[in-house]
């Protein structure tokens, strides 16, 4: 009577066990499908452009010529742009928000930016489209190039358009700027209080105790906020398909348009066949490779930066 | 509550009056205390009794929080401590403070030291290397890390970084240093260093240390204020309180009958 | 020894504090200036026939959006109920039974890489998936995509809600002869309950602004959302795309305008609600 009870209820926590393992599981199938599937199909682009994809800024659907170049190249000036504009950004906000600002300023504006996370990408994408890039062409660019007199910089040349690198990695940066922001305030508030105490305790003043101790105490998870944005911003298509200028080619002058692999993507992708389209999930690829990337380097760094600390963040 | 005897020291610092607040709660009543200059000052009591707040309103530190206010007089060079006129650079240069753990910064050990000094002294690089020796030669650490000036501060032992803590207190010329239970966290052999250290370093400075560990006090200390439930309940020479003090509780407090 | 001045520094340190809350103000005035264009511009597409018509046929600038509003609505309750039970029964998998297994760590890596997963990725995966077996865009494919983008999130904060309840809690159940399965579904589910709801909550407010998954997937249509299965679906965010970038009139803009300002309401409204129900939870 007891065996019998204790083998049926050992048979439906069995299969309780089995059904969790193997919804756990799909996440590990999606993850190897992601590669899979895109190699598969990146394999016609593969065998007629070989490693020279990577390399080549051609892309000329009528004569069926493509490479990767112009994309790749778009894809990194612009997510450098965005991180060298949000994480100084994000720290000076951090430090205001946690060791300035009176409490209920702290929380308001706080919860302002975690609702600037919220707002869905291609909402930036259309406030970049009409409101950005007239402000970029008639003010800023003019402003930079003109006036400031950089015109003779190769970044700064050309006409200003309003649309191309600089447009795409200023809307970049603000949509990156509250997740890394949030990473920050947390690295502010892991600072050891006796630390902190005992930097004002020699007379630091607040800028310096944020940029000599709180900066170096919190170097590595500050890293791990530069690998989240990072993330985010070289995968993003919408934010970016309306204001990158959708040219395929490499231009030194951020004034420029240019695009993204992602923008190449949404934009290409309905109307492609053929090699087209086999070299659009090459250029898929492409991206699923440095993001798989960076996000390995991330958590790799996270772990490491865990054990060291014993717990937090 | 004072004895008055004959010959005192000069006074360095004089409190009256101090209350502390935590939020509603008050935790300091009417405190007044004399530290007396180029002496050691214990204050000892039970665990919440105020001793570690009184201490920490001496560099203000406690302003770091919000919620924490401090009224009375902290007389110190004819001026009130806890004046809003007062700069709290300069006063946290001229009183330092030790914490009950140690506090390395982020930093090598030589960087540590060099770090303070340069906050408040422009140096030359010689200087600079001059003075941080010096400093954590009078920490007498000097020995023991000459070898190790660039490796992480945080890379010694914790009696060593107590110590690398209290050289980069006194490398900027302090008046008083205030120590908040600097061995609590450290080991005998550590504790007995930093107690020898003490007993050097009170030819130069003012010290005020917060124990919890009364033979500590009685050790290391001239004079001893018994703190309790945020009152003074005595001050005299500590020699005067753990043989014939006037008062019951303290005498209870001593002898181990509570705490 | 030479003093240094604590002019400059105390001009520095104030320089910084200065610099520090106008930087926090600029990201708060660039907040609401997104939200203020959206709102200016949206409400002049406003209009009970906007709301209550469908889309009309390219180029026929005075559609509604209800259809588009139905069809974003069937795609993302499709992707919830697809991703949401999956991904607690993994979630539950990860908290309570892998302990510390290299499978429990293989999945935990795919799921924080699935996390950070380029949404327009998802889109070209089902697409490879979905749509060329079928050779049919549908409404279900984009349903899928964004169960794809789900499916990680809700994984992870099952996982963390759960690890989040005391041991206690577990062996008490244990001890009264209430096996595992029971135990987790009936009292931990039950501990930890709000939190859940808002991890779910604030995944479907995000993958129901989502563009990218969906433009090789649901596509768009001008038809009300009849075949779900089988043929493009309607759907606010696409159409937004199809109306602000792919035509020449100012009419369609204000209709994307229209529509925009639509979903940052609706999203940000339950984010709001989110967070309040959240916190009033924790305190």
């Amino acid at each position: 009577m007891k065996s019998s009870f204790k083998h049926k209820s050992s048979k439906a926590e069995a299969l309780f066990v089995k059904l969790t393992t193997g919804c756990a599981i799909i996440i590990i199938a999606l993850m190897a499908g992601f590669f899979l599937q895109l190699l598969w199909h990146s394999l016609p682009a593969l065998k007629a452009f070989g490693v020279q994809f990577l390399f080549s800024a051609a892309w000329d659907p009528v004569r069926d010529l493509y490479g990767a170049a112009g994309a790749v190249y778009g894809t990194l000036v612009t997510t450098l742009i965005a991180l060298c504009i949000a994480v100084p950004l994000s720290f000076i906000i951090a430090l205001f928000l946690v060791e300035l600002a009176p409490p209920w300023l702290a929380t308001v504006m706080g919860h302002a930016l975690d609702l600037l996370a919220a707002i869905p990408s291609i909402i930036y994408g259309m406030w970049g489209l009409f409101i950005l890039i007239p402000i970029m062409q008639n003010y800023v660019q003019p402003f930079i190039g003109s006036t400031l007199h950089l015109k003779c910089l190769p970044f700064f040349s050309g006409e200003p358009s309003g649309s191309g690198y600089l447009t795409g990695g200023l809307i970049l940066a603000l949509m990156i700027l509250p997740f890394i922001c949030a990473v920050m305030r947390d690295v502010f508030k892991m600072v050891p209080r006796v630390v902190k105490e005992a930097a004002y305790g020699i007379g630091c003043t607040t800028t310096e105790v944020s940029f000599k101790i709180t900066l170096r105490y919190g170097l590595q998870g500050m890293l791990g906020a530069v690998f989240l944005g990072l993330g985010r911003a070289v995968g993003e298509t919408m934010a970016l398909l309306y204001v990158i200028g959708n040219a395929p080619e490499v231009s030194k002058s951020l004034f420029a348009p240019g695009t993204t692999i992602a923008a190449t993507l949404a934009n290409n992708f309905a109307e492609a066949d053929g090699l087209f389209k086999s070299s659009l999930f090459e250029l898929g690829l492409i991206l699923l490779i440095i993001t798989f990337l960076i996000q390995v380097a991330a958590q790799l760094w996270l772990n490491r930066v865990r054990e060291k600390s014993g717990g937090g963040l | 509550m004072k004895q008055e005897t004959q010959n005192k020291p000069p006074v360095k610092l004089s409190v009256r009056n101090l209350n502390f607040f935590y939020g509603d709660h008050q935790a300091l009543f009417n405190n007044d205390l004399d530290i007396y200059e180029k002496k050691v000052t214990a204050v000892i009591g039970p665990s919440g009794c105020g001793k570690s707040t009184h201490l920490r309103t001496y560099n203000r530190i406690f302003e770091l929080y919000r919620e924490q206010k401090a009224t009375g007089v902290i007389q110190y060079n004819g001026q009130n401590l806890l004046d809003n006129s007062v700069d709290l650079l300069e006063l946290r240069r001229r009183i330092g403070m030790i914490f009950q753990k140690p506090t390395p910064f982020p930093m090598s050990v030589f960087e540590n030291v060099a770090y303070a000094l340069r906050l408040h002294y422009k140096l030359s690089k010689s200087e600079l290397a001059g003075r941080v020796e010096k400093a954590l030669r009078q920490a007498a650490i000097w020995d023991e890390v000459k070898d190790k000036l660039h490796k992480p501060g945080t890379s010694l032992s914790g009696g060593q970084q107590q110590r690398l803590c209290i050289a980069r207190a006194i490398a900027v010329e302090p008046d008083i240093l205030l120590m908040d239970e600097p061995t609590s966290a450290i080991d005998p052999v550590g504790t007995l260093k930093v107690e020898n250290l003490i007993e050097e370093l009170k030819k130069d400075y003012t010290i005020v240390i917060v124990t919890h560990n009364m033979q500590q006090a009685a050790r290391v200390s001239d004079y001893t204020a018994f703190f309790y439930k945020g009152y003074i309940v005595e001050f005299d020479e500590t020699e005067v309180i753990f043989t014939r003090p006037q008062n019951k509780q303290t005498e209870d407090y001593i002898t181990g009958r509570f705490g | 020894m030479k003093k240094r001045g604590l002019f400059l520094r105390k001009a520095l340190n104030n320089a910084t504090a200065a610099c520090a809350f106008l930087a926090t103000c600029a990201g708060v005035v660039f907040l609401f200036w997104i939200l203020y264009t959206v709102i200016s511009m949206g409400v002049t597409g406003l209009s009970w026939s906007f709301l209550i018509e469908p889309t009309k046929p390219y180029g026929i600038p005075d559609g509604g959006i209800a259809n588009a509003v139905i069809g974003t609505f069937l795609i993302t309750m499709g992707a919830v109920a697809i991703a949401v039970p999956t991904g607690m029964l993994g979630g539950i998998y990860l908290a309570e039974f892998s302990n510390k297994s290299r499978l429990g760590k293989t999945i935990r890596f795919s799921a924080n890489v699935m996390m950070g997963m380029p949404s327009i990725l998802v889109g070209l995966f089902v697409y490879t998936l979905i749509v060329i077996p079928t050779g049919k865009f549908s409404g279900f494919a984009g349903s899928i995509a964004l169960a794809i983008i789900m499916f990680p999130v809700v994984l992870r904060t099952t996982e963390d809600m759960l690890s989040m309840v005391p041991n206690t809690l577990r062996e008490s159940a244990l001890a009264l002869g209430i096996p595992r399965w029971k135990a987790t579904l009936a009292l931990l589910f039950r501990e930890v309950r709000s939190g859940l709801v808002t991890g779910v909550l604030l995944a479907v407010a995000r993958v129901s602004g989502e563009t990218a998954p969906l433009l090789f997937t649901a596509l768009w249509s001008d038809s009300w959302p009849a075949g779900y299965f089988t043929q493009p679906t309607a759907n606010l965010t696409v159409t937004i795309n199809e109306y602000a970038t792919n035509s020449p009139y100012d009419e369609m803009h204000i209709r994307a305008w229209g529509a925009a300002l639509l979903v940052t309401a609706a999203i940000l409204v339950l984010n709001i609600c989110c967070r309040t129900i959240f916190r009033e939870k924790k305190s």
